[in-house]
């Protein structure tokens, strides 16, 4: 089986409210896809799309080039973490990994492996009902990875994880797609994707706004501005202007130069005596990216919370 | 990534659904608990109510007289006759069906009696075994209100033609032996005869009795009851038969006819109670009988063992109904369903879960019930209805099935309402609440009978361990344990109940979104 998902034209409407509004996008294998948007913005509603919980009224959703409702074993095929306090408290951890690994054709050896690799072996006869929500995290990973599928997808699994803990999800994570699984991670913080994934479908109102490499995305953000720092600012402009660059006064001593490599800029500025102490390429975080990819859907969103009221 | 590939994946996924479901029971301690308590329950509210009955005649209780079929039956009229060895017949003339019915005294004491015969007032001609109380038979006869018959060891019946018997419209009764097989004849003017019958007698000796007899059970009133319900009470009648025209072909024997009052209830100081008599004068006979020859329905029934179940199976609704809700609460249906995502197979193999389970549990309940209560009511003096094997295990095991069929039934409500109080309660109202209404005597008996057709409650009938006999009058009411339905109709019933709701959980299973 291929370890890819396919989504093409997803639509789906909750009463007025279009919750997917032709969604498509591909995970490949050997990667970690983070699937990041405001809330609200349909990553869940996908999520249950792919796995058959909830039915599109438009549109396909494929695991391994398959609906996920034809899948025999389909633990073996798609590991899911949706909700990891979906638990019944009264049943032990290892229990709850138990029945599902019988739902599989998989014995309690699997459980005991699996519980071992998300670290719980010393609670897995404790009631999941006492567990924290990182300890339930753990579990939902657990769950998740008991039929050793090629593609895994999480729904906000660092939710309610202690920095300890986030850290080992990040890890586990990019281990899991270097061993060649398809790996989507849902998150609606890009700040904890920023050093886990390797692509990003970005979302907004049901539909992908962006789908594009993490690199490739911080690069179009920073859009090939570098920041001159110099004590006369007026001299710079001039000079810099007159060799074709975009130049705006970001601060006392400080201007943004848009259309000029670095090299290029020191220099016209030594060539002109123009005194400067910084030159340097300016580098957006990811969240600047996504703030600027999704800011019409927040705007939306607050003009409609304003309208409201 | 496939060094843990399941190399068992070869077993079918329905069995291992099943198997997830079963594993998801048993690893939530409340829900065993609670299944095991339901058992518990049963059998001790069974024993209890056992324990309560008693029963104490003066002296040593009279045996009480089996029929071939095994089953207790009233063996007592009046019987003239002969000894017949081989082959044969007899035939007479029924000129007159008499008799006298004590009504209900209007002052304490003052007895009121009138002649009349009850409808199942009987006198005719009997090829018996033997003597002995509960022995073979078969008879053909004329009755009070139900016309001429042809009855053979209690339970059998068959009707002739209808319309009582006078001086001026006597019947004729033939009734000829060859072999095992007896058959009767009747004639309303001795030349032309018609078939009424034939039985079978299996393993009925060459050398029989035969001859005329008379019968009358007790003048039954069932009066209704000021809150619905009803009482029944039953009172002295006795019949008397005028034969003439009597002839025996065969090896008849014995010279005289010889009278017997089969059965007859001896007073204190030895005399009969209520005898009956033998009158002949020239070539004619007049016979009077008190009793019946019939299947007996006074005593404890082995179902009385079993008034547990019901509270039982309120705990029983209460598990099947959380084992679905207690994962929609939770959200945990999703995973249910990630792990099946056929979602009508998946909710199958619950539902199977869940009934084989509660059956299991209910069959250890009801076995256990029904072997202590037995023991407890013998012991108190008791006497309990005998009833075949084949019956007692139906009992048995049909209660269990009521069990799971109800948990089936539970968990699709618990499906489709998807919230535990909501479900607990429709499904206790359509089990539990038809059966108290029909059985406590709250609602006239048509209405209880209605109940006990038409809802799922109807299952109850399996219990039934006495079959309902037209041919004898009774208060056959469903608050005295008699159900409309017969055991496996009601059983049906109640499991089309179960696999209809479970048919629209599926369907709504699969057409929402989880």
């Amino acid at each position: 089986m291929q370890a890819t998902i396919e989504v093409a034209g997803l639509r789906k409407r909750f009463g007025h409210t279009m919750a997917l509004d032709g969604m498509s996008f591909t995970v490949t294998p050997g990667q970690v896809t983070g699937f990041v948007g405001p809330n609200g913005a349909g990553k869940s509603t996908t999520m249950r799309v792919i796995l058959g919980l909830d039915t599109a009224d438009e549109g396909t959703a494929l695991v391994g080039g398959r609906p996920y409702t034809s899948l025999r074993r389909p633990l073996h095929h798609v590991g899911a973490l949706l909700d990891a306090s979906a638990l019944q408290p009264s049943r032990t951890a290892r229990n709850h990994l138990l029945w599902l690994a019988h739902s599989q054709g998989l014995g309690a050896g699997r459980v005991d492996e699996v519980i071992e690799q998300v670290g719980l072996g010393s609670a897995a006869q404790r009631k999941a009902g006492g567990f924290s929500l990182g300890m339930r995290q753990r579990l939902g990973i657990a769950a998740a990875l008991l039929g050793d599928p090629p593609v895994l997808m999480l729904d906000e699994p660092s939710n309610g994880l202690d920095p300890e803990g986030i850290i080992w999800m990040r890890g586990f994570l990019r281990s899991l797609a270097a061993e060649g699984r398809a790996v989507l991670v849902s998150s609606h913080l890009m700040s904890e994707l920023e050093d886990t994934a390797d692509h990003l479908v970005v979302v907004g109102r049901g539909r992908v706004v962006a789908d594009t490499s993490v690199a490739g995305l911080i690069a179009t953000a920073s859009g090939g501005r570098v920041t001159l720092r110099t004590s006369a600012p007026p001299a710079a402009m001039a000079a810099l202007t007159h060799a074709g660059a975009t130049v705006t006064a970001t601060g006392r001593d400080t201007l943004t130069v848009i259309g000029l490599a670095g090299e290029h800029i020191v220099s016209l500025l030594n060539r002109y005596a123009v005194p400067f102490s910084e030159v340097s390429a300016h580098r957006a975080t990811l969240e600047e990216a996504y703030m600027e990819l999704t800011r019409d859907a927040v705007e939306f969103r607050a003009a409609g919370q304003e309208a409201a009221r | 990534m496939s060094a843990t590939a399941p190399h068992r994946a070869v077993r079918g996924g329905f069995a291992l659904l099943l198997r997830a479901e079963w594993t998801k029971f048993r690893t939530v301690r409340g829900w065993v608990v609670a299944t095991a308590a339901a058992a518990l329950v049963t059998v001790l509210l069974g024993l209890l109510s056992a324990s309560g009955s008693h029963q104490s005649c003066d002296g040593v209780c009279p045996a009480v007289p089996v029929g071939p079929g095994g089953e207790a039956v009233e063996d007592k009229f009046y019987f003239v006759h002969r000894p017949l060895e081989g082959d044969g017949s007899i035939t007479v003339r029924v000129t007159s069906m008499t008799g006298q019915i004590r009504l209900p005294d209007l002052t304490p004491g003052n007895r009121r009696v009138i002649s009349g015969v009850v409808p199942w007032a009987k006198a005719g001609i009997m090829i018996k075994e033997s003597m002995k109380q509960g022995s073979a038979y078969a008879a053909v006869m004329v009755t009070g209100k139900h016309g001429v018959r042809m009855q053979h060891n209690f339970t059998q019946d068959v009707a002739g033609s209808p319309g009582g018997v006078s001086k001026q419209s006597p019947r004729w009764l033939r009734l000829t032996r060859s072999g095992e097989e007896l058959t009767g004849y009747e004639s309303a003017d001795g030349r032309q005869w018609t078939k009424v019958g034939t039985a079978h007698l299996t393993g009925l000796p060459a050398a029989v009795q035969v001859g005329l007899f008379s019968a009358s059970p007790g003048d039954l009133t069932v009066t209704p009851g000021d809150f619905g319900g009803s009482s029944a009470a039953s009172r002295f009648a006795e019949a008397t038969a005028v034969f003439d025209q009597v002839s025996l072909q065969g090896p008849v024997g014995g010279g005289t006819w010889r009278p017997d009052d089969v059965g007859v209830t001896l007073n204190p100081d030895g005399s009969a109670h209520h005898p009956g008599g033998f009158k002949e004068s020239g070539s004619t006979y007049t016979v009077t009988g008190v009793g019946d020859i019939a299947p007996l329905s006074d005593g404890q029934q082995i179902e009385n063992t079993l008034t547990g179940v019901l509270t039982g199976l309120i705990v029983v609704i209460v598990v099947a109904v959380m084992f679905i809700t207690a994962e929609y609460r939770r959200g945990l249906i999703r995973t249910t369903l990630l792990a099946g995502p056929r979602r009508g197979r998946t909710l199958a193999a619950k539902a199977l879960a869940i009934g084989l389970v509660t059956f299991v549990a209910g069959l250890a309940a009801t076995t256990a019930a029904v072997a202590f209560g037995e023991q407890v009511l013998r012991a108190n003096g008791n006497y309990i209805l005998p009833v075949t094997v084949f019956t007692e295990l139906r009992v048995i095991v049909g209660t269990a099935v009521l069990f799971a069929a109800a948990a089936v039934l539970a968990l699709a409500v618990g499906t489709l309402f998807r919230r535990s109080v909501a479900a607990v309660i429709v499904a206790i109202v359509v089990i539990v609440v038809p059966y108290i209404l029909a059985t406590a005597s709250v609602l006239p008996a048509s209405a209880a009978q209605w109940l006990l057709r038409l809802t799922p409650a109807a299952g109850f009938a399996i219990q039934q361990s006495i079959p309902e006999y037209a041919h004898v009058l009774g208060n056959y009411a469903p608050s005295a344990g008699y159900y409309p339905l017969a055991p496996w109709a009601g059983l049906a019933v109640l499991c089309g109940y179960a696999a209809l709701a479970l048919g629209l959980a599926i369907f709504q299973l699969r057409r929402r979104d989880a």
